[in-house]
């Protein structure tokens, strides 16, 4: 176990560096961020002042020298749009993000999975049509397009959630929640609803799928032999057969909840980081994409190692020793 | 279990805090369409920052809807000979913090102007012409420059007074916790959250009267559809740019009322003149390249002129939201021509012009524009397509997000680029000398002449222009310049944005050419 995450520990740091350096190389071909930032009226030294201000003036390698030494002591960079320093934007941010993340989440596993499970168990039922015929409405319709329709319904007509925003905040060990305040639940409503849609259609039609294959397994068989009861066989014999594929799918998709959550962000305005991601690209402000990428991928990581971990409680025949020697 | 009954009343207890939000009669919320990105009024001179830092701050001059300079902090100017200007200032200003305002803190702000680090649009561009300052008396103040500068008070507008103490010591961050954050304007600072919101307080002892708000709240509301959904639903009482496909609607709708007007801010095409020879994207119908660069001559950039429709573009892309242009401002503004009016829809008579000038079966070229900076900036240029096609020139359109378009544009990588301007002084000859003087940035002189025209002749008129303190007597020279200018096509105006506010039932906005959207001009209507 130990030697596994010390293997990992390395493994993310390359990786964090070949993305740190591509990133940079990719913003560098873009544009140039004076052409957005100065004065249009700005005359040929002023010009030349902001450059030199941002660091902007040296080649491309040596600003990204300069950025790796800065970064080993801890110093991401200051935004050049906001002049402060990006890692402190980011962190500011990040809490609504995961928030609304982790309640799509939630709404999705908690809808999703039983939902799931009862089109497994009785595909040809009505219910089971039904609930399929609903995941593909959760596929096919752009989430932007929910988004203003749950507007237009529970704002503008019914007049019940407010359309933007995000509420009321307390601390909770430190970090602004709002989901313990009836203010924050009502503005957290329709966002992690409409993030949800999507990853609860994935879940719906994953935890059928899986399903239906188990039960014709032969343990699932001779657990019903057995005389057990439904609820043991489909509680204890089904679920947790299935749950490793729904695991790893759960664990991707939550990463990827909360690095793109952006097309949410901006139509509810829910002031997370992935919003400040356009923004800053639109914006070049170099720092922040850099800082925001690096956080991003260390969240996966994170995430990715949390799944290892389950596996080997979910399933006694992982080891995670023998999983990494592959 | 009864812990977990315990935890379950502490949960409902929370779910159950009444919402702050219940609308008081003089509170108001207004939905801004852009981030500001700095509390700090000096860190970065971008409109949406100066807009909404004007409630808090204010400059010796400002500029009224019509962008006509008034008193504000100063209460008259005059230059004294071509190099001293004299100011007066306000008696009876206190700072929000109870500090009286004297010349002494205008020292100060000067001063600071051009120290504030990592600025990545810094204000001294405006401060820069001033050599020598001169205290006469607490409320008299004069400024010496170099040479001739005509546009010192309008300058001095955009820059915000601070009192002495916070300009001697106070850092960007000051300005965002609110620390720093002590004007002499109508509201006070309350709170700042990036990419989120600005919370305001009226000043009660603001020396302009009371204003009808007690509290004003600006959310940062990016997206269009959402800002409308604000609106509609009632969490904000005003939003800024009204999106085009939205007009039709407000406008039907009892509950709301729409304000808008002409605005500063002109749509134009810059034709790459940096090569006799060559010019990217610009080639004959078959593919090969053309043997002199077209756009140096006058019948082509005459021709591509006549050829656009812009009442069709006003009327049926910008839905009436658009005044087609003939110049770099709408003729209500200060050294604008009214003998300049815009090119008449004209395709043969474009088509004559292109075969005298030898190009008789036209060209074929690409146009290259934005498609994320100005209102409807892509369907502009597709429609610029459309129309030259019956002019007999073939042309394609590309265009691209702003942060890839505006780097290539400024590197000459395109050929007929659609672009914008928007004029903050309200005057037409610093613009004139940024767009179509010949390219100087060491002088100043077409700082943002992308297309690179040069006309010696025009240079001549708009650098003597600048120079003439007489206001009449510049305001003609400036016109002849525009004249000279426009007659030759050295860009292709297209049309002058119209900004639109959208409010609620029970308000009105004045609506401004500047674009600015002020809680100052939000008033309650029965």
């Amino acid at each position: 176990m130990l030697a596994f995450a010390i293997r990992r520990l390395g493994q993310s740091l390359f990786v964090l560096v070949v993305m740190s350096f591509l990133v940079f190389l990719g913003v560098y071909a873009i544009g140039n961020p004076i052409e957005l930032l100065v004065n249009p009226q700005a005359d040929a030294v002023e010009r030349a002042r902001a450059t030199a201000a941002l660091g902007l003036d040296r080649p491309m390698l040596e600003q990204y020298g300069v950025f790796l030494s800065k970064a080993a002591h801890g110093d991401l960079g200051r935004s050049f749009v906001f002049n402060v320093p990006a890692i402190q934007l980011i962190l500011q941010k990040l809490p609504a993000t995961l928030e609304l993340a982790f309640a799509a989440m939630v709404i999705a596993i908690a809808i999703g999975i039983p939902l799931g499970l009862a089109a497994g168990l009785r595909p040809n039922s009505y219910i089971g049509r039904t609930i399929m015929a609903g995941s593909i409405l959760g596929f096919s319709l752009p989430s932007f397009w929910v988004g203003l329709v749950l507007i237009m319904v529970f704002s503008v007509q019914l007049g019940w959630l407010p359309p933007n925003g995000r509420g009321e905040t307390v601390l909770l060990l430190g970090v602004p929640v709002s989901f313990l305040t009836w203010d924050g639940l009502r503005h957290l409503a329709m966002p992690a609803l409409n993030l949800a849609l999507f990853k609860l259609s994935l879940l719906v039609r994953l935890t059928r799928a899986s399903t239906r294959e188990a039960v014709l397994q032969d343990y699932v068989k001779f657990a019903r032999a057995k005389g057990l009861s439904p609820r043991r066989v489909i509680g204890v014999h089904v679920l947790k057969n299935i749950m490793i594929p729904i695991v790893t799918v759960i664990g991707l998709e939550l990463g990827s909840v909360i690095a793109f959550a952006i097309i949410t962000e901006s139509i509810f305005a829910w002031p997370g980081s992935g919003k400040l991601l356009i923004d800053s690209i639109n914006q070049l402000d170099r720092p922040v994409i850099v800082a925001y990428l690096l956080v991003i991928v260390t969240i996966f990581i994170a995430i990715n190692f949390v799944v290892d971990v389950l596996y080997s409680v979910l399933d006694p025949r992982v080891r995670l020793g023998a999983a990494a020697a592959h | 279990m009864s812990r977990m009954l315990h935890a379950a009343a502490a949960l409902l207890a929370l779910a159950f805090v009444p919402a702050a939000h219940a609308q008081k009669e003089r509170e108001v919320a207004i939905g801004l369409q852009a981030a500001i990105t700095s509390i700090d009024p000096h860190y970065h001179n971008l409109s949406p920052n100066n807009s909404l830092l004007l409630h808090i701050f204010e400059p010796l001059v400002k500029r009224d809807a019509n962008q006509k300079m008034v008193p504000a902090l100063a209460t008259s100017w005059r230059a004294i000979d071509d190099l001293t200007w004299e100011f007066k200032l306000r008696k009876n200003v206190k700072f929000h913090d109870g500090t009286p305002f004297t010349a002494d803190d205008v020292v100060a702000t000067y001063k600071r102007v051009p120290t504030v680090p990592n600025s990545p649009s810094s204000f001294a561009t405006f401060t820069k012409p001033i050599v020598e300052t001169r205290v006469v008396d607490p409320y008299t103040i004069v400024f010496k420059t170099a040479a001739p500068h005509v546009l010192l008070p309008s300058d001095l507008g955009s820059v915000y007074i601070l009192p002495k103490a916070v300009a001697e010591k106070a850092a960007t961050e000051d300005f965002n916790s609110g620390k720093a954050a002590i004007g002499t304007g109508p509201y006070k600072f309350v709170e700042y959250v990036p990419n989120q919101r600005v919370v305001m307080k009226a000043n009660y002892g603001y020396w302009g009267g009371e204003e009808p708000w007690d509290k004003v709240t600006f959310k940062i509301l990016t997206n269009s559809a959402a800002r409308v959904a604000a609106l509609l639903s009632g969490d904000v009482q005003m939003i800024e740019t009204v999106p085009t496909s939205d007009i039709a609607k407000l406008s039907s709708d009892k509950n709301f009322a729409l304000s808008d007007k002409v605005s500063n801010r002109v749509i134009y095409v810059h034709l790459n003149q940096w090569n006799d020879k060559t010019v990217p994207f610009v080639t004959a119908k078959d593919g090969k390249p053309l043997e002199k660069n077209p756009f140096k001559d006058v019948r082509v950039r005459k021709a591509l002129s006549m050829a656009i429709n812009r009442d069709a573009i006003a009327e049926r892309i910008m839905e009436k939201k658009a005044v087609p242009a003939a110049q770099l401002l709408p003729d209500f503004f200060y050294g604008t021509s009214k003998k300049l009016k815009p090119p008449k829809y004209d395709p043969e008579g474009a088509k004559k012009l292109l075969a005298e000038a030898g190009y008789p079966n036209g060209f074929a070229m690409t146009i290259h524009g934005p498609n994320n900076r100005y209102i409807n900036d892509d369907k502009i240029a597709q429609a610029i397509a459309q129309f030259y096609s019956r002019a007999g020139i073939e042309a394609k359109v590309e265009t691209m997000p702003s942060n890839v378009y505006f780097t290539r544009a400024t590197k000459g990588e395109f050929g007929y680029m659609v672009l914008g301007w928007g004029t903050e002084s309200g005057e037409q000859g610093s613009s004139l000398r940024s767009l179509l003087a010949t390219h100087d940035p060491a002088k100043g002189m077409g700082v943002t002449n992308r297309g690179r025209y040069s006309n010696p002749e025009f240079d001549k008129q708009v650098t003597e222009a600048l120079v003439t303190m007489d206001d009449k007597k510049r305001e003609a020279m400036i016109q002849r310049a525009a004249e000279t200018a426009m007659n030759d096509v050295g860009l292709i105006p297209i049309h002058y944005e119209v900004s639109t506010w959208g409010t609620a039932k029970g308000f009105r906005y004045e609506a401004r050419t500047d674009q600015y959207t002020l809680a100052t001009g939000l008033k309650p209507v029965k």
